[in-house]
This record gives C-alpha cells, sequence and structure tokens, in this order.
C-alpha cells in the first residue's frame, strides 16, 4: 500500500527506513485512521523524525497526494453534534429557544452555502465560518448553536496544509541560528579523564579491599571532561561582509558554548599572515609564529573565510592586500604552516560550493577540509575535527 | 474516526489544551506500543502533556528525569555494591542474598508495576549521547537481564513512553526509527487563548486580548536570546492579575517584563531598545 510513497520520501531526502515503513503498515492494519487528513499526521509522525524534514515530507505528500479529492468530513461532524442530545443540555434555556429556531436541516444547508461563499480564512465577525465571532459555524466562537469545528485544522485538509509549508523554516539546509550552530559544535568534543579525583572506582575499591583483608579502601578516580580546545580563525572585512550576521552567529555559538577546554579567536583580512589579529578592526596584532609556539598542535582549528582573493595574496611576498604589512613569507606559506602545526584543522566556508570554483579558493582547499556553513557542512565539519589520525 | 481494537484513547484532559495532530500522535503510540518522542521550543508543554496522559487516562506516572551524568543503567536498576561492601565488614543483613542490594531504577518500576503506567523520560538530550542507544533493547522488548541475581524483569503490561527532548543534541538514527515522533510548535494566538483559558477561567477578554498583543509582540523580535514561551506568559499573566494591571497599560507599558525575558542580555536589550519607544 503507498510504496510509491515510499520512494516519492526517499527521492524527496526524507530519511526513512523499512522499519519505519513497516510501523505504519502496522498502522494502517490497525485501523488508526479514517481519512487523508490523519492520515497525513499518522504517516508524519511514524515515518518523520526531525522538524528539519517536516518540509521535505510536506513537499513529497503535495507530490503523491496531488489531485486526490477529499470528502467534505465536515458535514458529517456537523451531524454528530447535532444528533448527539448532551450537546443541547449544555445549552441553557434561551439558548436552545433560539437553537430551535434554525432546524438542522436549514443549519446543514445554511453552512454549506457560507462554505461555498467563503474563499479565505476568516476569523471572527458574524457571518463567514472561522475561529472566534458569532457566526454559528468555527470554533472558539460564542453563537449559541455554534458548532466546534474540530479544533485547530477542522476545515482544511491535508494537502492544504501540506502545501501551506509552513516547516520550511526548519530545513537544516537553509538556516542557522546561534542556538543550532551550538548544537553543531556539541559534537566538537573528546572526554578524557582530567580534573581533581572525585568519582568512586568500584572496580579497584572492591579489589584494594579485598587485599587489605576486608577493611574497606576506597579508591578515586577522575572524572570525565571535555578535552576541546577551539581556535577559531575569521577572516573580516572586504568580501566577508555579507556574512558578518552568519559568521558572528557561528562566533557567538562558540563563544558561548562552555564545554570547551579553551577557546581562542583570531582574525585576519583574506589571508594570514606575519600577524593575527585579536579584534575586528585589526589593531591589536599578534604574532603568528608566536602564536603558533604557544598554541599546542592539539588545537582544533577552524578558519572561517570566503577564501576569494587575488591570486598573489596567497603567492608572493608582500603580497597582502593591505601594502603596509609588507610581508616576508607568502600567505601560502603561513597557511602551510597552520594546516603542518595543528592536527585537525577545518576552514568553514559561508559561500555556496557552487561557487568554489575560484582560483584561491581551489588552492586553500588543497591545505584545508573545505565545508559549507550550513548545519550540515558544520556537522560534517566537526565530525572531520574528531576523527582519530 | 473508526472504532478499533480495544486500546485506550486519549482525549486531552480538561487542564491541557491539544492539538489535534499531536492527539493523533498520542494514540498511534498507545496502539503500537512504540516509544512517543516529543520535541519543541522550550515551555510548549512537552513535560505537560505526560501528566495529562496520565491523567486522562487515569494511570500512574512514573518520571525518570535525566541529567548528564545519568546512565542507561541507573534507570533498570542500581546495584548496591557499596551498602554491601559496608555490610561485609561491619555486619547487618545477609550479605550473600544479594537481592537486597538490587534497586530497580524508574524503568524497571514502569515494567514491574502491576497496573500500566505511562513513563515520562524527561530531557533524554541532556544526557550522554550514547545514552539512547543504551536504553533500545530494553525499550523494544520491554525487558531486561539482571546478571547479578540471574533475573530477567519483564514488563507486566507495557508502559506507554514519552521522552521529551529540546533538541540540544542529535538522537541516534536506531533510536529514532522506533519511536513515534512529534513537534510541538509553538502555539497560534488562537490556540494560545484557549490554553491561557485553562489557567485562568475567569480572566477578563479584554486584558487577555492585551497580553497576548504584547507577548506575541515580544516574540517577533530575533534578537532575544530567549523568546519568551507558553510558561512564561502563563506566569506573567498571573503577575497582571496579582497586580491588578489595567488591561490598557499591558501593551502599552508591559509591566514586569522580568517574568517573559529570563536572560539578563535580553532584558537589558529590551530596555535598551523597546523601552524608549514604550517609555516614550
Amino acid at each position: 500500500m503507498f510504496t510509491d510513497f515510499f520512494y516519492t520520501l526517499k527521492r524527496r531526502k526524507v530519511p526513512i527506513s523499512i522499519v519505519e515503513w513497516m510501523t505504519l503498515m502496522e498502522a494502517l492494519s490497525k485501523g488508526c485512521i479514517s481519512n487523508l487528513d490523519e492520515f497525513y499526521y499518522l504517516a508524519r509522525a511514524i515515518l518523520v523524525k526531525s522538524e528539519a524534514y517536516y518540509d521535505h515530507y510536506d513537499v513529497a505528500f503535495q507530490e503523491y497526494f496531488k489531485g486526490i479529492e477529499t470528502p467534505a468530513e465536515i458535514s458529517e461532524q456537523i451531524m454528530e453534534w447535532l444528533k448527539d442530545p448532551i450537546n443541547k443540555m449544555t445549552l441553557t434555556e434561551e439558548e436552545r429557544a433560539l437553537f430551535d429556531s434554525m432546524d438542522f436541516d436549514e443549519l446543514l444547508r445554511e453552512f454549506e452555502k457560507r462554505l461555498k461563499e467563503q474563499t479565505e480564512q476568516h476569523d471572527g465577525g458574524g457571518h463567514w465560518i472561522g475561529r472566534g465571532g458569532t457566526s454559528p459555524f468555527g470554533h472558539s466562537g460564542y453563537h449559541p448553536a455554534g458548532i466546534r469545528m474540530g479544533g485547530e485544522s477542522g476545515g482544511r485538509h491535508a494537502i492544504q496544509i501540506a502545501q501551506e509549508r509552513r516547516f520550511r523554516n526548519y530545513r537544516s539546509d537553509l538556516i542557522l541560528d546561534v542556538r543550532q550552530v551550538k548544537m553543531a559544535l556539541r559534537g566538537l568534543r573528546q572526554l578524557s579523564r582530567i580534573g581533581p579525583e572525585d568519582e568512586l572506582d568500584l572496580e579497584r575499591t572492591i579489589g584494594a579491599t579485598c587485599k587489605n583483608a576486608g577493611e574497606i579502601e576506597l579508591v578515586w578516580s577522575r572524572s570525565r571532561k571535555n578535552a576541546v580546545k577551539l581556535l577559531l580563525l575569521m577572516d573580516v572585512g572586504g568580501s566577508m561582509v555579507p556574512f558578518a550576521r552568519l559568521c558572528s552567529r557561528l562566533f557567538s555559538a562558540a563563544h558561548s558554548s562552555s564545554h570547551f577546554k579553551d577557546f581562542q579567536y583570531f582574525y585576519f583580512h583574506n589571508c594570514i599572515y606575519d600577524n593575527l589579529y585579536q579584534d575586528i578592526e585589526r589593531q591589536e596584532a599578534v604574532s603568528t609564529d608566536h602564536l603558533l609556539r604557544i598554541l599546542e598542535p592539539d588545537y582544533k582549528v577552524v578558519l572561517v573565510g570566503d577564501a576569494r582573493m587575488a591570486m598573489q595574496e596567497l603567492t608572493e611576498r608582500f603580497g597582502a592586500i593591505y601594502y603596509y604589512e609588507r610581508n616576508e613569507v607568502p600567505g601560502l606559506l603561513r597557511l602551510k604552516q597552520i594546516a603542518e602545526h595543528f592536527t585537525h584543522s577545518v576552514w568553514i566556508n559561508p559561500v555556496e560550493p557552487y561557487y568554489w570554483n575560484h582560483p584561491t579558493v581551489l588552492v586553500v582547499e588543497k591545505f584545508f577540509p573545505m565545508f559549507e556553513l550550513t548545519l550540515d557542512g558544520l556537522g560534517q565539519a566537526v565530525k572531520k575535527l574528531v576523527v582519530k589520525k | 474516526m473508526v472504532t478499533n481494537d480495544g486500546f485506550d484513547r486519549f482525549s486531552g484532559s480538561p487542564d491541557y489544551v491539544i492539538s489535534e495532530p499531536l492527539k493523533n500522535a498520542v494514540n498511534v503510540t498507545i496502539a503500537l506500543e512504540r516509544p512517543l518522542l516529543i520535541r519543541g521550543e522550550p515551555g510548549t508543554g512537552k513535560t505537560l502533556l505526560a501528566h495529562s496522559i496520565a491523567n486522562g487516562l487515569g494511570k500512574r506516572l512514573i518520571i525518570w528525569n535525566i541529567k548528564s551524568t545519568t546512565k542507561a543503567q541507573e534507570g533498570l536498576y542500581v546495584y548496591d555494591t557499596v551498602q554491601r561492601l559496608n555490610d561485609s565488614r561491619f555486619g547487618g543483613s545477609d550479605v550473600s542474598d544479594i537481592k537486597q542490594y538490587i534497586k530497580l531504577g524508574k524503568l524497571g518500576q514502569a515494567f514491574v508495576s502491576p497496573e500500566q503506567v505511562v513513563l515520562l523520560i524527561d530531557e533524554i538530550d541532556k544526557a550522554d549521547l550514547e545514552f539512547p542507544n543504551d536504553l533500545l533493547n530494553e525499550l523494544e522488548e520491554m525487558s531486561f537481564y539482571i546478571p547479578e541475581t540471574n533475573e530477567t524483569i519483564t514488563a507486566i503490561h507495557r508502559p506507554i513512553v514519552v521522552i521529551t527532548s529540546n533538541a540540544e543534541k542529535e538522537l541516534p538514527d536506531a533510536f529514532l526509527r522506533r519511536c513515534i515522533f512529534h513537534y510541538i510548535e509553538f502555539p497560534h494566538s488562537e490556540l494560545m487563548e484557549e490554553i491561557v483559558r485553562v489557567h485562568f477561567p475567569n480572566i477578563k477578554d479584554s486584558l487577555l486580548h492585551e497580553a497576548l498583543k504584547a507577548f506575541y509582540k515580544l516574540r517577533e523580535i530575533d534578537d532575544f536570546r530567549k523568546k519568551p514561551s507558553t510558561s512564561e506568559l502563563i506566569d506573567w499573566i498571573r503577575a497582571l492579575i496579582a497586580g491588578g494591571i489595567p488591561h490598557d497599560k499591558v501593551s502599552s507599558e508591559i509591566p514586569f517584563v522580568g517574568t517573559l525575558l529570563k536572560k539578563e542580555t535580553d532584558y537589558d536589550y529590551f530596555v535598551a531598545r523597546m523601552g524608549r519607544k514604550y517609555y516614550r
């Protein structure tokens, strides 16, 4: 059943497996649903495991179920409501009188008429079907004979919900906010036993106690803590200005992540030369050689930049974009120095990979594995940073 | 809706407003006996859902709060070796009876409970990355083995498992495959109105509307570190009512803004930017 839907979802890059599909089949065979709307939510709950893929799912759902007529089960809802005498009981004497002034068929006809006339969602007011207001139809309304239309998505059908694509903003390949970046950076950790000895080592305690002829001997060990040290080098100014906001999010995420053992950051413009800078205005200089001396090779290095510049900025002595820098060592060699000094380094590029076919980008890519500044790219970069070498 | 073979149906409880998709997800969870994984912004009522399910179905709720140091094993059972060691040294109870040193964890308690329970595993993402994987088998088979006593604990009734996550960490795929997933969206203003009315049945319309207006205006500001959420709104309205604030002052002055904005930086930002506009 619906096997093509499975492949449609796969093609739309929703990560689903046979396990989930069989679960869905099990749910269907138990008769959990009765219409397409419920199928939409049921299948989504079972098949999609992250809000990041809700949008992919919506697109696939639209594609597969387009053109399927959904029966108007709304009038059934009304009928059920009206048939249930308990509902009448909850009305006051006056209300019931008012209710009887409109008989059932009249009410239903009126409803269908208004549904046809109405073309858009409507809230408030006294005539249209919608939420609030005093029309007898819709929900949270005040008309005494009003009918509650099954909560928030009463009048809308699954395909319409899918068409709305409300979850577009949750796609992980589109946007990044600080929290998301932080989450990506969380993967950046290596646990090792450091700090004070504050954990009871049971095995060794028992061993020591036995050796001690049953006299209890407690043995303590160090607890596991994250040992990752992070060095963030960011390209600022010039061609990076359009990405300033994006990069600042990456920065604040790294800065406010408390789980690193140490976090250092420096700025540069276009390429790294004799100095790195502690501030964006590039006033407080620190010599690159000095940094390479004081920072151990186990710092994880993340370089952020578009890596686009003139070729001579990379290859020439005195090639720096600011003539006063007068760099004796070409930028390329500086990059090589960094790549060789640190065991793990990556380059994060805010520009789409489509534009990476640029001479200097290609050169930089030879020294540093390059990733896009998206959630996916960041995730891959983090993985690259924690692999054992 | 088609009636089906006799499992309990959840239709919300009086103190919790539930959206249709979420209700469906809960019922599927109950029917398929699989864990329900709930994600969503902080303050959208993830934890309350489990309370509501337990209330609505009249079942006992067992809560397992996860901390960064929680190990999967603790949920099953704890073997109190230190106590046993102590007893063996200083005497006390019979040390050869290992059973008395085995204490069942929350998951274990849920398994041995004579009636079906609702088990809430709260904020699973706080634990170590491997934590969910360690529970995979136990949650699927609903049984575990205690080597110390050569016992197998099997669930008498499979508990209804609700797992909440703030998505701080990615959960492993193998774990996700076995769950029913639902993402609680931030409620739109109509649903929010209902939610507030559940908490304050006697609230004046004018106050409620003004408060919601101000609240959603605040939420539109993207620069807050933590946007105010439902629970903050409830606190705020409680403060407004207690303070007897007239409704016409609510959205123009936003009194007690400290209940809405919990981060110092957000508060400063609000005072600096919005303050100028509001206090003019």
